[in-house]
């Protein structure tokens, strides 16, 4: 080019012209509304939609929840209070409901002089579960917690004798003992088997007489607590916790059934799994209530609360199990192979080599599991336990707070956000953690 | 047992049984065998046992006995001197009919908050994340229970429209009322099964119009498909939306004239509307709950699925000379749809399930009749659990039946 019209061209720039900064409209607010907003013809106009909905949402919630009242003890007062400040008793909140029974709706009928001890076990349980949720940042010494926390819950909520607890706790200590030390002279198989029959002994047989004893000598203990003063929030986090962490387990030997060769437990446990992931919650609450007795045999008579753990257990451990699953399917066939070749049995390979890893993949998994079963305790209202929703429903049918709706499940509704909202927060961080392990 | 049919070389021990991996597996299957049924043993034995004595044994005779109780919104016919079994029938219905409405509802309203979320506008797709995570981290009870506070108690009762020209739609707080279909020169009912506990009318308008409409579509197929050969042998494709369009139209206008189709509206008689389709509120509240719960998960699912086809594949079918809306039909759509799909089904599948929370707000679904005021009138608790239970079962192996022979029509075919 330059050289063909080199002399017919009077000048030719030799240097770069200085960088000019880009025009306003392209950065800055005004570019990135530009961009982001008003693109196109649609795009404006969607987003002028957008903040008229905006508007008329704020301008009606806004001023409901700060302009409104406090102080009533119920809604006809509400009301008066309404018209004599604003002249209207429409678009203002009656949070008074909320002020006189936000202690029912946390923790339902607790005598109130123990609160502490429901708080307590909150506490401990976030302190329990911290090793395992955010293990690159909490110490794994925490686990000694973690591991004693399953005996430590029933002892805080039920209250009543020490002993109780520590029995049970003795089966699993004298379980293990047997399986450590019995191996060398039973073999592998035989201390599993002796280990697992001497806990069951200990358990059925003689925890109840010792229990017993120990109480009438030493009665050491605290206020005991009976379960049908459970209500609230307290229960649903209860029942989920409780839930989730008893069908852990369940739903671990679940998978392994599942992708078992042995054909008999393959189907046992595709039965079990299927059959309860098939049906919905509230039939098997209705077992809980009405049908778990006539199961069990004569004269076995236990609590609603109990009978329901143990329906919603089962019905998690369906979920877990494949969960847990879909976490074993995961790994790659390698590890398998890998744990053949060091000559691992099966027991030793799934403990050392495949349910660590297995597990961690599905802890994001397991997190929205606890979401989904953590939302469905609000079932127990229908069988008439008494949860938020049940004592909501209680509370609109007092005289004092009939026909108030808003703000109570406003109320609710901001409580199951806050805990299910910041749980499904963390396991988005846990995907993306374990993404950069994998990649 | 397998060492009777293949004995070993060297001589059997019993200890071979637990120690030899070539007989272990069949010792714990045995075992576990032996248990499980060693346990479903106990439990029926103790149930026996208990129902005598609560002097109730095992007997679905209750089935026959006179209800007496109304289901207020029902398909067919149906007063409280029918028996129990046309009372749970008439719930199954209405649980289906909850089930396909969720169903419809949640899949418009979640493919649109879906893809919403990945619109390039900003502040829609905040406004659609704030959507999708408020309905996630709520229980669907508590909407179920709020939406039908809502409509119950913010509504007004119809008195006040005495006086008032009322609108092909009227909503109270006793209900929603919308126009109905009515035909003047009507074919009649076809009436199945007698008067048995199953009876069942199917209007003939119905059935009329839909095979018309049924043929009305294979008839436009057939049009394309035409179209499509001419194109390929000729390389011109022939102007055929006209004639679809009137094979789709014509018939139907020209039968919906000749039944003399005209819509019915509602109006105040009295204390309340008459005519019209009545929608009541326990309807509408499960309705719009269950649906707008839903939608928040399927909106993730489609989100999901359209962020897993790779930007490769909407640059390889530009290259290609595809116009958009055929790079989305023809490319983004069918691979989007094989990720979409299986969890969508899964969430109609949830949505089943969860309308038996229609007891929280008294829809007489299949839970409110059988499992709800049948149960609590003769006190069959089990037979009801049970049969709920199977019909639930019944409806969910159905519906992941028909999920494993999509997965495997749209698996990845690989050699």
């Amino acid at each position: 080019m330059s050289g063909t019209h080199a002399h017919t061209v009077a000048y030719v720039r030799d240097t770069m012209l200085p960088e000019q900064a880009p025009p306003a409209s392209e950065v800055g607010p005004i570019g990135w509304m530009r961009h982001n907003l008003f693109s196109t013809w649609v795009n404006t106009g969607m987003t002028l939609l957008a903040v008229a909905a905006i508007y008329y949402v704020l301008a009606g919630v806004l001023p409901w929840i700060f302009q409104s009242v406090w102080n009533a003890d119920s809604l006809t007062e509400c009301r008066e209070i309404m018209m004599e400040t604003w002249g209207s008793t429409h678009g203002h909140a009656c949070w008074g409901v909320i002020k006189e029974r936000w202690l029912q709706l946390l923790f339902g009928f607790y005598p109130p002089h123990l609160y502490w001890r429901p708080i307590l076990a909150l506490v401990l349980l976030l302190a329990a579960l911290s090793p395992v949720l955010f293990s690159d940042r909490v110490s794994s010494k925490m686990l000694i917690l973690t591991a004693a926390y399953p005996f430590l819950m029933p002892f805080l909520m039920w209250g009543g004798t020490i002993w109780g607890p520590l029995s049970a706790a003795l089966g699993f200590v004298i379980g293990y003992l047997i399986i450590k030390h019995g191996s060398e002279k039973l073999g592998e198989l035989g201390a599993m088997i002796a280990g697992v029959v001497a806990a069951v002994i200990w358990w059925f047989v003689l925890a109840g007489p010792v229990t017993d004893a120990l109480s009438s000598a030493l009665p050491i203990g605290i206020e005991a607590v009976q379960s049908r003063q459970f209500g609230g929030f307290m229960l649903a986090i209860m029942l989920g916790v409780v839930a989730i962490g008893v069908s852990l387990p369940i739903g671990v030997v679940l998978a392994l059934g599942r992708q078992s060769d042995l054909i008999i437990v393959k189907y046992i446990c595709v039965g079990f799994i299927e059959f309860v992931r098939g049906v919905p919650l509230i039939t098997l609450l209705f077992v809980a209530s009405l049908l778990l007795n006539i199961f069990l045999p004569p004269g076995t008579n236990f609590d609603i609360i109990l009978r329901v753990m143990i329906m919603m257990t089962l019905f998690s451990a369906a979920y877990m199990a494949e969960v847990i699953r879909g976490g074993l399917a995961a790994l790659p066939r390698g590890q398998y192979e890998g744990a053949d070749s060091l000559g691992l049995n099966y027991w030793q390979a799934q403990r050392l080599i495949i349910m660590p890893q297995a597990l961690k993949i599905s802890i994001p998994g397991i997190v929205s599991t606890f979401i989904g079963i953590f939302k469905d305790t609000t079932l127990v209202s229908i069988i008439g336990l008494f949860d938020v929703i049940g004592l909501a429903s209680a509370i609109r049918a007092d005289t004092a707070w009939n026909g108030i709706y808003w703000e109570l499940f406003a109320f609710i509704a901001a409580l199951f956000f806050v805990v299910c909202f910041s749980m499904s927060r963390y396991s988005m961080y846990l995907e993306r953690r374990l993404k950069t392990d994998h990649r | 047992m397998s060492t009777l049919t293949d004995p070993p070389k060297e001589q059997f021990r019993l200890s071979m049984l637990l120690y030899d991996t070539r007989y272990r597996s069949a010792t714990i299957q045995v075992i576990a065998m032996f248990g499980f049924m060693l346990l479903a043993a106990w439990l029926i034995n103790n149930t026996i046992i208990n129902l005598n004595t609560l002097g109730k044994p095992v007997s679905f005779g209750f089935l026959g006995e006179t209800a007496g109780y109304d289901i207020n919104q029902r398909l067919l016919d149906y007063d409280n001197q029918d028996t129990h079994l046309r009372a749970a029938f008439l719930g199954l219905l209405n649980t289906l009919v909850i089930a396909f409405m969720g169903c419809v509802a949640a899949t418009i309203v979640g493919v649109l908050v879906g893809v919403l979320r990945l619109s390039s506008n900003w502040l829609v797709a905040r406004i659609m994340t704030v959507y999708v995570e408020m309905f996630r981290n709520i229980p669907v009870l508590l909407w179920i229970v709020l939406i039908f506070a809502i409509v119950t108690e913010s509504t007004p009762h119809p008195k006040v429209y005495r006086g008032v020209e009322t609108g092909a739609v009227v909503v109270t707080n006793r209900g929603t009322y919308l126009p109905e279909p009515l035909f003047s020169r009507s074919l009649g009912d076809v009436h199945l099964f007698g008067s048995s506990s199953l009876r069942f009318d199917i209007s003939l308008d119905l059935i009329a119009i839909l095979v018309v409409l049924g043929l009305s579509i294979f008839a436009s197929i057939k049009i394309r498909q035409r179209a499509d050969r001419i194109q390929e042998v000729t390389g011109v494709r022939p102007r055929t939306w006209h004639t679809r369009a009137a094979v789709l139209i014509l018939p139907l206008l020209s039968l919906l004239i000749a039944l003399g189709f005209h819509l019915g509206y509602p109006e105040l008689k009295g204390f309340n509307f008459q005519g019209g389709t009545h929608l009541r509120n326990s309807l509408l509240a499960l309705w719009l709950a269950l649906s707008l719960y839903t939608a928040a998960f399927i909106a993730e699912i489609v989100r999901a699925g359209i962020l897993a086809i790779s930007k490769g594949q909407t640059e390889a079918a530009s290259a290609l000379g595809l116009r958009p809306n055929k790079t989305m039909s023809l490319v983004i759509l069918p691979q989007a749809l094989r990720v979409i799909i299986p969890p969508l089904i899964s969430n109609y599948l949830n949505l089943t399930k969860n309308s038996s929370l229609a007891i929280a707000v008294g829809y007489m679904d299949i839970t409110g009749t059988l499992g709800g005021i049948t149960m609590n009138q003769t006190g069959r608790e089990l037979e009801c659990v049970l049969m709920l239970m199977l019909v639930y079962l019944a409806i969910s192996l159905t519906i992941s039946a028909v999920m494993n022979w999509y997965n495997e029509a749209v698996k990845l075919k690989e050699r």
